[in-house]
């Protein structure tokens, strides 16, 4: 215990001697965190449409009108040849073409029934797609209204039919704001950021400055030497982990709605994995460049595969096998249920182990992998 | 006079220059192959993002979690649960007996949504004409939340329309949609251009930022100014074996996408490289700058990797559209390379547009690397402070 104590002293002494690195452990998570959930929206908004009107009719002016009042989209163009359109696609500044042909308003009328044309910038994927799915809404919200219209003009026999009517709520989040879910996940990302390179880059440069050989020659044990590399990180993370949860309360206005105990708990097990991988790969690397690049590159996996960009349950099969090996994805899993939904940790019960297993994995190949002898 | 006596010996000049660099850049290639670990991580960063981009993730969704609280347990409500289940969008879990139990069920993570059939179901629908189905979704993730209202509200319907074939064409107006440029629906070209240019950063500028500081640090740096070599020839010497993987990088990159994933590139091949060295360069200059101004490399690496990545990631507009984000972001973009970058190779490698829809981006981009370049050789110190 004694030589635990001596090295944690030691730590903690260069820790806190390199005041640029210890800002910076501190400041980069929370300008982040106060920056990147204004970027980060993935809401659909602002879709341009340009519209090439070959009927100029009245109908076809209602319609524009009612897709330019919808408030999601922004009319860039009204103009009469496809190829003016075309170019405002191709010069970016459109995301969708909306053709309406010649003879809408007549073939309406007198045959119930018209298509139209819709061309969509298919290489911005979710912007193209949730566009024209509003825009197809927008079409259906329009034929209601023209039913409306002109069955109360030859108001014969209006068929009472009958209708399902579909109600919706959404609960967690009734206003469908982005930033309940988004914050959340960034704070685990740049937790995980931070003190995955961190830990990453401790024991190399030891290795690198030679100072290694002091340490090796001293009768201090393999598991002492880790969990002194370890401890002072943690608590570092534990650290960041508070503000950053202080700057989603502030700033954000998000309070965790489930325990905090439990918040913690979870953060807690969380670090002891992601730094005991850190220090695996410090173990490994012979360079701070090497380190940090070989961090960097399961970094990127463990982000992608974590189900912050991008659900998991859509994921094939074998991604999500592999999505459940990163101890990210059970991390931001938590985080997400218990700050949004207050989850009870008998709830989340799976995650925590999952997260044990990896503490323990992961600290115990550090532990063995690294040598006392070079 | 002088120019007499001499002039068999000033042609023979700018060739030992020559060789010269080249002995630079060859000690600069021993550098970058010594370390196999780094170069593996190189290579493996862009065949591993395509695969994922390319087979893991989707934007799409599907499979997701679904229960059913059916009050009603009658005809109509059978064959609309029936529909559900058959759709790939929906797995179906096991049906919940109160309301309780859907919340639990969110908690657990285990559903997204949840629907609610009123008891007499069928009956409301025959005799009042007019019956209700509840919906509730997880609005912790919104974008998903709102799709899957819309995927049910399509279900339902068309099973709706279905019920009563015989109601009379109401006035429809059907939309065809047609993606132009992606008629196929590749969801690769979505992400493609954005990997190119996180790689080029990555490599270019990422590696090179450490390349100058690391001699800094190690001592040889004394050494590197000593020598005749003038500080251009240095910094192009560290520059061109990075230069060279980012190509190789390049390679690899469109050969997956056309051989793995199917992507057509439809512009000129030239005109991409053209358009790619240019960037690469910005990016080596970029890293240059970085190298010449600070001390050590956890410094160099913190600002090229943390620094440098995020505004990439951010503000280029691969991942969120810039259109949605707060002007002052807006404003930054502009200042980004990678961002005309993704522009263009946007342009012209999956529109198959020409130089002239890009010249105003290539333009500013020449631009922004002969700025960099100048601003790096104006900070090349040929003094050890």
């Amino acid at each position: 215990m004694k030589v635990l104590g001596f090295i944690l002293q030691k730590e903690f002494r260069q820790i806190f001697r390199d005041k640029t690195i210890l800002a910076m452990m501190f400041a980069l998570p929370i300008i982040q965190l106060i920056i990147l959930p204004l970027a980060a929206n993935f809401e659909v908004k602002n879709v341009n449409v340009a519209v090439v009107d070959y009927d100029r009719s009245s109908f076809s002016q209602k319609l524009i009108n009612k897709i330019a009042s919808s408030g999601y989209f922004r009319i860039v163009g009204n103009t009469i040849s496809y190829r003016d359109a075309l170019k405002l696609i191709e010069k970016n500044d459109a995301d969708i073409m909306l053709e309406i042909p010649q003879g809408f308003e007549r073939n309406l009328v007198r045959e119930g029934s018209q298509q139209l044309n819709m061309s969509v910038d298919a290489i911005n994927g979710t912007k193209s797609a949730i566009g024209s799915g509003y825009l197809t809404a927008v079409l259906k919200d329009f034929n209601r209204s023209l039913e409306v219209n002109i069955n109360s003009v030859n108001s014969s026999a209006m068929v009472q039919s009958s209708v399902i009517d579909i109600t919706y709520s959404d609960w967690f989040n009734p206003r469908r704001e982005y930033k309940y879910y988004m914050v959340p996940g960034i704070l685990v990302l740049l937790l995980t950021l931070i003190g995955g390179f961190m830990a990453a880059l401790n024991i190399v440069r030891e290795k690198e400055i030679g100072t290694i050989e002091q340490i090796n020659v001293t009768p201090m044990k393999k598991w002492q030497f880790i969990l002194g590399k370890l401890i002072p990180f943690w608590i570092v993370g534990m650290i960041v982990f508070t503000i950053g949860l202080t700057v989603m309360y502030i700033v954000y206005g998000i309070f965790p709605k489930g325990s905090i105990p439990v918040l913690y708990l979870f953060a807690a097990v969380y670090l002891v994995a992601l730094l005991g991988f850190g220090l695996l790969i410090s173990t490994f690397s012979n360079s701070q460049l090497q380190a940090m690049f070989v961090a960097f590159f399961f970094m990127m996996i463990f982000m992608l595969m974590s189900g912050f960009f991008t659900s998991i349950d859509s994921m094939p099969n074998w991604a999500r096998q592999m999505s459940n090996l990163t101890p990210v994805t059970h991390f931001i899993t938590v985080v997400r249920l218990i700050v949004l939904k207050g989850s009870g940790l008998w709830q989340v019960r799976q995650e925590m182990y999952y997260l044990i297993g990896f503490a323990l994995l992961l600290n115990g190949c550090a532990i063995f992998n690294y040598r006392k002898t070079s | 006079m002088k120019y007499f006596i001499n002039w068999h010996v000033a042609p023979k000049e700018p060739q030992i220059n020559m060789k010269q660099l080249f002995a630079f850049i060859r000690k600069e290639f021993y550098h970058v192959f010594r370390d196999k670990r780094t170069l593996l991580i190189l290579f493996g960063l862009p065949v591993v993002q395509i695969v994922l981009f390319g087979f893991a993730l989707s934007s799409e969704v599907k499979n997701i979690g679904i229960s059913i609280f059916d009050n009603a347990h009658d005809n109509n409500s059978e064959q609309i649960i029936n529909r559900i289940k058959t759709s790939s969008y929906f797995l179906l879990k096991d049906p919940v007996i109160s309301y309780n139990e859907i919340e639990e069920r969110f908690k657990e993570g285990s559903i997204k949504c949840a629907v609610i059939f009123p008891a007499n179901f069928s009956n409301d629908l025959s005799h009042f004409g007019k019956a209700e189905i509840q919906i509730i979704t997880d609005g912790s993730d919104p974008n998903t939340a709102t799709i899957l209202v819309n995927y049910l509200s399509a279900i339902i319907s068309s099973y709706q329309s279905q019920l009563k074939p015989a109601q009379g064409i109401s006035y429809q107006i059907i939309p065809q949609v047609r993606q132009l440029y992606n008629v196929e629906q590749n969801g690769s070209l979505n992400f493609i251009p954005g990997v190119i240019a996180l790689i080029f950063m990555i490599v270019s500028t990422a590696l090179t930022s450490v390349s100058i500081v690391k001699e800094k640090e190690l001592g040889t740096m004394e050494i590197l100014l000593v020598s005749p070599l003038k500080p251009i020839m240095v910094l192009i010497a560290k520059a061109v074996p990075y230069l060279v993987l980012s190509i190789i990088n390049f390679i690899i990159i469109l050969a997956l996408s056309v051989y793995l994933l199917d992507v057509h590139i439809k512009g000129s091949l030239a005109l991409i490289f053209f358009e790619s060295i240019i960037f690469i360069i910005t990016c080596l200059s970029l890293g240059l700058l970085i190298s010449n101004v600070t001390n050590n490399q956890q410094t160099a690496m913190l600002i090229s990797m943390m620094g440098m990545m995020l505004p990439t990631i951010l503000f280029t507009g691969f991942m969120f559209p810039i259109e949605n984000m707060p002007v002052i972001f807006q404003i930054i973009s502009h200042i980004i390379p990678s961002s005309y970058y993704y522009i263009i190779i946007k342009a012209v490698m999956l529109k198959g547009l020409g130089f002239s829809y890009v010249w105003k981006e290539t333009l500013i981009l020449t631009g922004m690397a002969v700025f960099l370049l100048t601003i790096a050789l104006k900070n090349f110190k040929i003094r050890l402070t």
